[in-house]
This record gives C-alpha cells, sequence and structure tokens, in this order.
C-alpha cells in the first residue's frame, strides 16, 4: 500500500521496519520531523529508545553507546549539527561500529540557511571528522528512495562495521510523496557480533577501543580499515544512468539535482540534444569506472551540484584529464528549475559541438 | 582507584555484568587491569555512551570512570543532562585538581592560587574562575539518586572510598536512578609533592573545598 509521507518521515519508517530501535538527535530544521517521527514511533516499539540529545555531540554518542551494546542505532541532523557529530562519527568508524547517520543538508557555511543544499559533500565524502577514515554516503532522490536507502543503509553498516551516512538535503526531508514499504519487519542479521558488550559472562572481556599507542600497531589498524575500504570500494559502487546510451555530453549530478537534471535532460532531448545522465547513488564509494567507460565514447561531462562544485573534483579525478568537465553550482540554499539548467546545460552542449568541427 | 572499583565488582559478583566506559587520560588504560567489558569514550562523552549502552541493556551494570578535566570541563552537558535524566548508570568521577596526563595544566576543579603549568601566576578567580564543585551543582538537581564525595588518601578513606563505591553500584541495580561518586585523588606528578605530601595535602587543603561525605542521597 502506498502512503503520503515526507522524506523525514519516510526515513524513521523505513529505519523502525529495518530494525532501529535506538535514535538519538537534537532539534535542527530542515529535519525536525524525523525525531518528531521516531519520538511517536519508537514508544510503540518493544525496546525502543528515544532520546532528545542534550548536544549533537552528546547524540552521536549515544548512538556509539547503543551500537556497542548491540543495537541498530541512528540520528539525524543537518549541516552545522552535522559538524558537530564528526568527533563522534570518527570514534565510530576507528572503533568499526555500525550506525546511521542521516544529513539533511541546509545552505552553508556557518548558520547558512534552512533552505536545500548540497554544500557537505567534501565533509562527508572524506570522512569528515579526524583521522584516515571514510564512511559509505548514500544519496538518494525520492522519497520511496530515502525509505529503501535507509534499509540498505543499516545493511551495509553492520556488514562492514561502519558508519554510513545517508546524504539528503531540505527538499527531500520535506517534501510529500507517496511511498511503499516492505510488508514485513526484516530481521536483523549480524554477521560479526563479536564486538558487542554484554558484560563477560562466559567468555573473556571485549575491548572496543581506538587509543593505539604503539604507532606500528596503530599504523597495522589504519591498513586494516583501509582494507576494508577497498572492499567496500569494489563491491558497494551504485549508480543510475539516463539516456546515456547514444549522449553526446554525460550530466553528473546526485540528489535532488539529479531530479532537477533530469527535466532539464527530457527538455532537451525534445529539442534533439544528445544528453545523458549518471547518477551516483554512492558518494563514497565513487562511481568512478562508470565515469570512465563512458569517456571511451564521449568528451564532455557536465556536473551540476547546488554548491560552488565539490562532486567535480570527483568526476575529474575518474576522468584523469581524458575528457572535459563542464560545471554548474547554485550554492546558498538557491534551487534553480530544469528550464534554468537546460539553458546552461544548452549553451554548453552547443560550444563543445562547435569545438569538435 | 581502579583497584578499589575492581574489588567491589569482585565482591558483588559484578564482573560478568559490568560494563565500563574508561575516559581519556589516564584512566584510559583500565582495561590493562581490569577483566572487564569496556568501550572508550571520546574526551567528555562518557556519560552520553554510558547512557546509550545503559538503555539498550538496562540489565547490565553501566559504568563511567572519568577524570576532572573529562567530567567538568569538555563533558559538563553530557554529564549534567546524563544526571537531569536521571539515567541509571553511575559515574566515578576522579577529582585530583589537574589534568594529569597533558602535563598538569589548570582544572575546572583546580583551587585559587593553585599553580599549574598553564595558570603559573596561581588560579585567579577574576581571571580564571572558581573551581566546580560537581556534587553540588549536580544535587541542584531533581533526578540524581545519590552524590558523595571521598578520597583516596589513607587507609580509613579508601574504605569509605570502597563503600560509596557499593553503595553507587546497589543504587544502579536497584534503579534507583542516577549516581556520582566523586574521589579526590592526589596526583603527586603534576602537584610537585611527594606522595606524604599529596595525602596530606587532600586533607589540609583540597578537602576544605570539596568537604566529604554524601552531597545528596534519596532513599535507596
Amino acid at each position: 500500500m502506498k502512503r503520503l509521507m515526507s522524506g523525514n518521515n519516510a526515513i524513521g519508517e523505513a529505519a523502525v521496519l529495518a530494525g532501529c530501535t535506538c535514535y538519538f538527535g537534537y532539534p535542527i530544521t530542515p529535519q525536525n520531523e524525523l525525531p518528531e517521527y521516531m519520538a511517536k514511533r519508537l514508544a510503540a516499539v518493544p525496546d525502543g529508545v528515544f532520546i532528545q540529545a542534550e548536544s549533537e555531540l552528546a547524540a552521536i554518542n549515544m548512538v556509539l553507546g547503543a551500537s556497542v551494546a548491540g543495537a541498530r542505532a541512528m540520528t539525524s541532523s543537518s549541516s552545522p549539527g552535522i559538524s558537530l557529530k564528526q568527533e563522534g562519527i570518527s570514534f565510530l568508524a576507528a572503533q568499526e561500529l555500525p550506525a546511521v547517520i542521516v544529513n539533511m543538508m541546509r545552505g552553508g557555511p556557518g548558520l547558512g540557511n534552512i533552505s536545500p543544499a548540497q554544500s557537505d559533500y567534501f565533509q562527508a565524502t572524506r570522512g569528515g571528522g579526524h583521522g584516515d577514515y571514510k564512511i559509505i554516503v548514500l544519496a538518494p532522490a525520492s522519497v520511496q528512495e530515502l525509505a529503501d536507502t535507509t534499509a540498505l543503509a543499516f545493511d551495509l553498516a553492520d556488514m562492514f562495521r561502519t558508519p554510513v551516512m545517508i546524504l539528503g538535503d531540505g527538499m527531500l526531508g520535506q517534501m510529500m510523496e507517496p511511498v511503499t514499504f516492505p510488508a514485513k519487519k526484516k530481521e536483523r542479521h549480524l554477521a560479526h557480533a563479536d564486538y558487542v558488550l554484554t558484560g563477560a559472562k562466559g567468555r573473556p572481556a571485549r575491548l572496543v577501543k581506538s587509543l593505539i599507542l604503539d604507532p606500528k600497531e596503530a599504523e597495522d589498524h589504519n591498513w586494516k580499515l583501509y582494507r576494508k575500504y577497498q572492499r567496500i570500494e569494489q563491491q558497494e559502487v551504485r549508480y543510475e544512468t539516463f539516456m546515456l546510451d547514444d549522449a553526446a555530453m554525460a550530466v553528473l549530478a546526485y540528489g535532488t539535482a539529479a531530479r532537477i537534471a533530469r527535466g532539464a535532460i527530457k527538455r532537451l532531448r525534445e529539442e534533439g540534444l544528445k544528453i545523458g545522465l549518471i547518477r551516483p547513488l554512492t558518494l563514497w564509494p565513487f562511481p568512478n569506472k562508470i565515469i570512465q567507460d563512458t569517456a571511451k565514447h564521449l568528451h564532455d561531462f557536465f556536473v551540476f551540484e547546488m554548491s560552488t562544485g565539490q562532486m567535480v573534483e570527483d568526476v575529474k579525478l575518474a576522468l584523469e584529464g581524458k575528457a572535459r568537465v563542464h560545471f554548474y553550482g547554485r550554492p546558498g540554499g538557491v534551487v534553480p528549475t530544469p528550464v534554468e539548467l537546460s539553458r546552461i546545460i544548452s549553451r554548453h552542449y552547443y560550444q563543445s559541438q562547435k569545438r569538435k568541427k | 582507584m581502579k583497584k578499589v572499583y575492581a574489588e567491589v565488582l569482585d565482591e558483588m559478583d559484578l564482573r560478568e555484568k559490568a560494563i565500563c566506559v574508561p575516559p581519556a587520560g589516564c584512566a584510559v588504560l583500565a582495561y590493562d587491569y581490569i577483566d572487564i567489558d569496556m568501550v572508550e569514550a571520546p574526551h567528555g562523552r562518557g556519560a552520553a555512551v554510558a547512557t546509550g549502552i545503559k538503555r539498550v541493556r538496562p540489565e547490565n551494570l553501566v559504568f563511567s570512570y572519568q577524570g576532572d578535566g573529562d567530567l567538568a570541563a569538555i563533558g559538563t552537558a553530557e554529564t549534567l543532562h546524563a544526571a537531569n535524566r536521571g539515567e541509571q548508570i553511575t559515574i566515578f568521577f576522579v577529582n585530583n585538581a589537574v589534568y594529569g596526563m597533558t602535563g598538569g595544566q589548570m582544572a575546572p576543579t583546580s583551587l585559587l592560587g593553585q599553580k599549574t603549568t598553564t595558570s603559573p601566576a596561581g588560579r585567579d578567580p577574576g581571571r580564571e574562575g572558581y573551581p566546580i564543585k560537581v556534587c553540588e551543582v549536580l544535587a541542584q538537581l531533581g533526578a540524581p539518586a545519590y552524590l558523595e564525595r571521598v578520597a583516596v588518601n589513607k587507609p580509613a578513606a579508601i574504605r569509605n572510598t570502597k563503600k560509596a563505591i557499593a553503595k553507587a553500584f546497589q543504587y544502579q541495580l536497584r534503579k534507583t536512578g542516577f549516581s556520582l561518586v566523586e574521589i579526590l585523588s592526589p596526583c603527586p606528578t603534576n602537584w610537585k609533592l611527594n606522595s606524604v605530601e599529596s595525602c596530606a595535602w587532600i586533607d589540609d587543603v583540597m578537602s576544605k573545598v570539596f568537604p566529604l561525605g554524601v552531597i545528596k542521597e534519596t532513599t535507596c
């Protein structure tokens, strides 16, 4: 059955159906509907735990505690609050604890505003906190995808014992769309449960830590994490393409920007412009291969972001100079229309065509 | 101090129930001495981590072990709010009036006039404020069940500390609420005193500012 829900609420429902029993968060717009939903929803779940924490720092550390105690735990926030959570995310990564973190991005930097933006791409895909680590970053673009991605996020977090971030924005969180949920609550499959603290009964004591004073040992730990990240890069890249087969120019965009890009591409296709879309669903690991494969057939990539240009750097890294990279960005919470974007793409498209002749 | 709570765990047969949250600071190496489940918390966040664990595992005995910088400076908010929610956890608050592990900087509990590496002229209330009396601050809240200040500078005081720790655990096991034991503890290295002088300083100076005894107690 389809239900009409806001993105923030859909994440909450999907989380509970994925077996999430613990939510900890601190109010910040534009994601308040999610903690509000969880406050009500988790009260009806056996062993459900909801705490409105005193800060984002406290919230992420409550997640750490709940995670090490063996629960599926999540927190959510928006850009400034996510900055505060970075300390805890670094610890979760270092201590190899599963957790799901939702960032409904807003305009920044500083206090910025409460409009949708994509300005936290660097922070999300580069680990965000201190130290050599990465977290999985998922980029849904509809309410249905927010729900599906939430379930996936919990599974990936368990599978790799790592924090996973769902990177949405104020638009995705606030807008309402029809969404379907799995009919049955999912059983959690915890493959590596030997980290969970239950009290050392009938087994040796367990220690979950990140302090490693011996540099050589700490180096080993870093390489171990690195090998895990390599496995994630090999196994978990996700993306979608749209009208790419005969394209002469490929647009790259994620989340809300990808929806705008899709609208723009449809218009341009009607006018006969051969333009396709590559939409990363995982921002880390980044879909390098499809970009490299596409570069064998076309030589113009157009990156559109609601920022001054962050993902564009990953596109350039993937291409290693083998194709031209065009960019259009609207930072600060501005959401352009498909018409506006189609005009910009069209101008770049014709300039490239001219250059080829 | 570690020996004291380890003894209490054994005497109360709680080793297999216990989950400890050691902090950043000297105390983090507790896991080298005590064979119970442990998870490190980021500096100051012990009460938040312990909250997460206890809410998921109410049947376990969950306690954190934190220093004065950890608990009363960077972790003030986490401590105050865990106490105010009446989390069923226990905190051991080791107060030695100085940041020990980082080399003797001024702590929120450093005494007036106390010379540290970052208050070389002595703590001046006009410049650095007054020592924070954590138990007395928390005692203003409605939820905390048991707050006591003890010391570990002589055998009788250590016996008292042991009793306070056992009592705090009892409060948690009976789900009576939040408990915190503040332990005045010598740091001869950073106080630049020998161990005898350090123990005497707790009696003669420190406990005058931080009076020993039960600060708050609800019926257990």
